[in-house]
């Protein structure tokens, strides 16, 4: 690969860039769907390519293709190069970069059992067990589960001399019921709305054990058809893990991506109220309790590598420290404007995008003193709100409404009845101040999303987030007409 | 030796090879899908070309059947061993699954050849050069400085090469093109405007005209005032109907989603005013058209909703076969779980102006946008999302002034059954689920249920 690798530099270079990178990325994958207890589709892939990233009079250019012939590579250089001066006839700044080091090395997920290596019939008979048990139970409409595995092979190189080796995996798997009445349709998943993902081999599949969990999850399914409708007010919530994941993302990792700080998702995704004036001033993001850590080298994060799309080393950044926002997602191109080097968190969903600032693993980290199950003990009166359902924030990350598959009522300190349709908003800052119990190493668990959405042409995001369970005082709960 | 073609014809003779490749492995019946893509896009910030990108993209599929049990397996390598190891994949995958008993069988073609759509391709988009969309982002640019806001935004232009062959002799393919500006500028004391438009030929995209308009409503919307959330009559702009219609498409307009009962859609069932009437047609012009499907069926018109009452969904194959009807030509890939989408919809225009629509609300809100709306419960459909880029407040039928966005949690359904004026304007714009023509609507009450800073 080193000779298409210089290939593609020395031929950029050599037409007017002043920096280039190419990537060459490998990827496999195979997915399986079970609907209702019966295999729906099964598919596996592979697709290569890589893309070429130039500077040129301090204006950006790419070009990509999937041919990786040195023909195709000297027409996609030339082709980076000529888009690059056609961005520099509207240019007002022109790029500069930090000075990280040239990046050496290889790095590959740990995995015990290869995904790819265990057989499609084990792979389709665990699900199909789990679903089957899941849809005989009575009241359940359909059923839908789901496994996925993926895997890249990625070579960077740099006009800089970086070049590294990086090989990836990735799995996932959950399941759904659906219970359908009327005009009522209610869900439960496992282990939480889009199925568990972590970078890891079948390992992490096999330990998930869909179906110890499916036939209560299926019962709890029907049984929200005639639960009472969540109450309104403001109201004290406990978010298990399966939520506050979710949380995390939309209102702690999307709004400290220094890009949208700048402006330049501000027409698609948007922007941030995280406005670099609050950048070491003390800005109260959140209660004493909360510390956010964006942490690539997380075991079992789906945002865990050797180094980012950039050549930049894996490592953990503060974001939030004792409930103070102390810093930003960053990019070898951002972080020098707030007087940083990258925080190494460029990603791209493929050879055929450019990276962007993409989280990593941004994790609430937990806190000594209660357990989950010894906070809902502490809770007299309250709601405890399980995996997400759907979930929607404004374009600065301020105003989010959130609804989850299920609530239950707490009542002195013990969790009761089954409320349907719960949902919350709130304003970011105001909700995080208002946390007053993070749970302990006991629920702090990883989870993550496979398609978290972000810039034009769009790229979906493998992201983690590891999280205990909190609780959340005066909370507008239950929103909206039903 | 096999090598990636540069002609539709050299795709299909590619696809047919691949076919006698899975007939070799024991299929009973099979399909190839080609999806080649020549796209580019350029991004702009605060003014300036931030990014800018191209690529040059291809993958096949093989839906491999054999009996009832089906596999895909696909690929982005062209040469032998590539397409041989994609033919085996697939039968290795048929081998190991339990029959599909929906399944009957692939499509066959039909009575008449697929017609050509030359309203599908622009040369003149298949040719865009980064010069062509840096004067289209530097124009809107030049808007942006004369009304002194700043523009962000991106200038798309796409060439999309689809093959479908089966071995019961379909054989579809053609090339479509779409081109799309979008741009949010962005002025002093919070004023921020939208604007967009999407066209098959790139060169009928004024991008001036979206420049000046998104700048004009950056610059109306400074200084927003606060307003109590609460019920509001109010006129929504074409770019907040088209997540009105994606989402009734996705939520409702699917054969699949009614067969698994999760559908709103009970043909006869009248859900919205008389006023409204939503089609598929992926032959019209006016939008971004497509002539067959992703399993090479000629697309058909389907009634969605015609005035107000449930007329009609879409179908793919497999939910076809399981009503015992003909696929209308709306299926996506294999393997597809999702089912059958309308990525063509098309909402008839009405009668009033643009003011006469805006004239009727009496105190009432006009919505340029939403922003990341999503499904609170699908089935009765409604809705959570924000405003953005554009929201004012209508006293006496008259534009008073901006107001901070809104969060709304709403049912779309609802929504639609209290429409009350339709404009007589149509916008071809892009949706979620493809090119969408609409136009905007006057709705007599609307839920707004929370505020926020900007």
């Amino acid at each position: 690969m080193r000779d298409l690798t210089e290939r593609a530099l020395s031929t950029a270079t050599v037409r007017g860039a002043t920096y280039a990178d190419v990537r060459i990325v490998e990827q496999v994958d195979e997915s399986i769907t079970v609907k209702s207890g019966r295999v729906e589709g099964v598919a596996a892939g592979e697709s290569q390519g890589f893309g070429i990233r130039v500077l040129v009079d301090g204006a950006w250019g790419f070009a990509s293709s999937n041919r990786l012939e040195v023909d195709e590579i000297d027409r996609v250089a030339a082709q980076a190069v000529r888009i690059a001066k056609a961005s520099a006839t509207a240019l007002r700044h022109r790029v500069q970069l930090d000075d990280r080091p040239p990046a050496h090395g290889t790095y590959a997920t740990p995995v015990v059992e290869d995904p790819f290596k265990v057989s499609l019939e084990t792979k389709i008979g665990d699900l199909l067990a789990a679903d089957q048990l899941a849809s005989s139970v009575k009241g359940i409409a359909f059923t839908e589960s789901t496994y996925a595995a993926l895997r890249s092979h990625t070579i960077f190189a740099a006009s800089d001399g970086s070049y590294t080796d990086q090989t990836i995996t990735h799995v996932g798997s959950g399941i759904e019921t659906n219970a359908i009445e009327g005009d009522e349709h209610q869900r439960r998943s496992y282990p939480d709305a889009g199925g568990g993902w972590q970078s890891a081999g079948y390992e992490y599949i096999r330990g998930l054990r869909l179906a110890d969990h499916v036939e209560a999850l299926a019962e709890e399914a029907v049984a929200l058809l005639s639960a009472p409708q969540c109450p309104s007010g403001l109201m004290t919530i406990i978010l298990d893990p399966s939520q506050l994941y979710l949380q995390v993302h939309e209102s702690c990792g999307h709004p400290t991506e220094l890009d949208r700080v700048f402006g330049t998702e501000a027409s698609y995704a948007g922007t941030s109220f995280l406005t670099t004036d609050k950048l070491d001033a003390g800005f109260r993001y959140g209660s004493d309790l909360i510390d956010i850590v964006a942490d690539a080298t997380a075991p079992g994060g789906l945002g865990t590598f050797g180094w980012d799309d950039e050549g930049v080393a894996a490592q953990s950044v503060p974001l939030i420290k004792e409930g103070i926002f102390v810093g930003y997602l960053s990019s070898r191109e951002t972080a020098p404007r707030i007087g940083r080097q990258s925080g190494g968190a460029m990603r791209a969903d493929g050879w055929n995008r450019i990276p962007l600032i993409r989280m990593t693993n941004i994790n609430l980290l937990p806190k000594p003193g209660m357990s989950l199950d010894e906070i809902v003990a502490d809770t007299d009166d309250g709601l405890y709100l399980r995996s997400n359902r759907s979930w929607s924030i404004d374009d600065r990350r301020l105003n989010f409404q959130f609804a989850t598959e299920v609530a239950y009522e707490i009542k002195g300190g013990k969790l009761g009845r089954l409320y349907k349709n719960p949902t919350y908003t709130g304003i970011t800052y105001e909700f995080w101040r208002s946390c007053d119990a993070v749970g302990d190493e006991r629920s702090y668990v990883m989870l993550g999303t496979p398609n978290c959405g972000k810039g034009e042409p769009g790229q979906t995001g493998h992201v983690g987030h590891a999280v205990p369970g909190a609780r959340f005082r005066n909370v507008q709960v239950g929103v909206g007409k039903w | 030796m096999v090598s990636e073609p540069t002609t539709v014809a050299g795709w299909v003779t590619l696809a047919e090879q691949v076919l006698d490749l899975a007939a070799k492995a024991g299929a009973s019946q099979a399909e190839v899908i080609v999806q080649a893509d020549d796209a580019a896009l350029t991004r702009f910030a605060n003014s300036e070309i931030h990014q800018n990108v191209a690529e040059a993209n291809a993958r096949l599929s093989l839906r491999f059947v054999d009996g009832q049990r089906i596999g895909v397996a696909a690929t982005g390598r062209f040469d032998l061993t590539a397409l041989k190891a994609v033919a085996e994949t697939a039968a290795q995958i048929a081998r190991n699954v339990e029959p599909n008993t929906d399944f009957i069988t692939l499509p066959s073609p039909g009575p008449e050849p697929i017609p050509e759509l030359a309203a599908a391709y622009s040369e003149a988009t298949a040719d865009a050069t980064p010069e062509l969309r840096a004067e289209g982002a530097r124009a809107v640019i030049a808007e942006a400085d004369a009304a002194g806001v700043t523009a962000y935004g991106s200038f798309a232009t796409t060439t999309e090469t689809i093959i479908v062959a089966n071995s019961l002799g379909v054989r579809a393919s053609g090339a479509r093109t779409t081109s799309q500006l979008i741009t949010v500028s962005m002025g002093p004391s919070g004023g921020s405007g939208y604007a967009e438009m999407a066209a098959v030929d790139a060169t009928r995209i004024d991008a001036a005209a979206i420049g000046r308009e998104a700048s004009a409503r950056a610059r109306a919307t400074a200084n927003a005032a606060s307003i109590e959330p609460g019920d509001y009559p109010v006129v929504l702009e074409t770019y907040a109907v088209v997540d009105v219609l994606d989402m009734l498409g996705y939520l409702g307009f699917s054969a699949l989603a009614v067969q698994e009962g999760r559908s709103f859609v009970e043909l006869g069932r009248k859900v919205g005013s008389e006023l409204v009437t939503i089609r598929d047609d992926g032959a019209d012009p006016a939008g971004l058209p497509m002539a067959f499907d992703y399993e090479g069926v000629a697309k058909q018109r389907v009634a969605l909703m015609t005035n107000g009452v449930c007329t009609g969904v879409v179908y793919d194959g497999q939910t076809a076969a399981r009503d015992g009807v003909p696929s209308t030509g709306h299926g996506l890939p294999a393997p597809n779980p999702y089912g059958p989408f309308p990525l063509n919809m098309v909402m008839d225009a009405g009668t009033s102006s643009r003011d006469e629509l805006i004239g009727g609300l009496e105190r009432g809100l006009l919505v340029t946008r939403f922003h990341y709306t999503n499904p609170v419960h699908p089935k009765l459909a409604i809705v959570t999302g924000m405003t953005r880029d554009g929201t004012f407040l209508v006293e006496d039928g008259r534009i008073v002034g901006p107001v901070k966005n809104l969060r709304f949690t709403q049912s779309y359904l609802d929504a639609i059954a209290a429409i009350s004026a339709v404009g007589r304007e149509r916008r071809c714009l892009k949706g979620f689920l493809g090119g969408v023509v609409v136009p905007a609507v006057r709705i007599d009450s609307w839920t707004f249920t929370g505020a926020t800073e900007h």
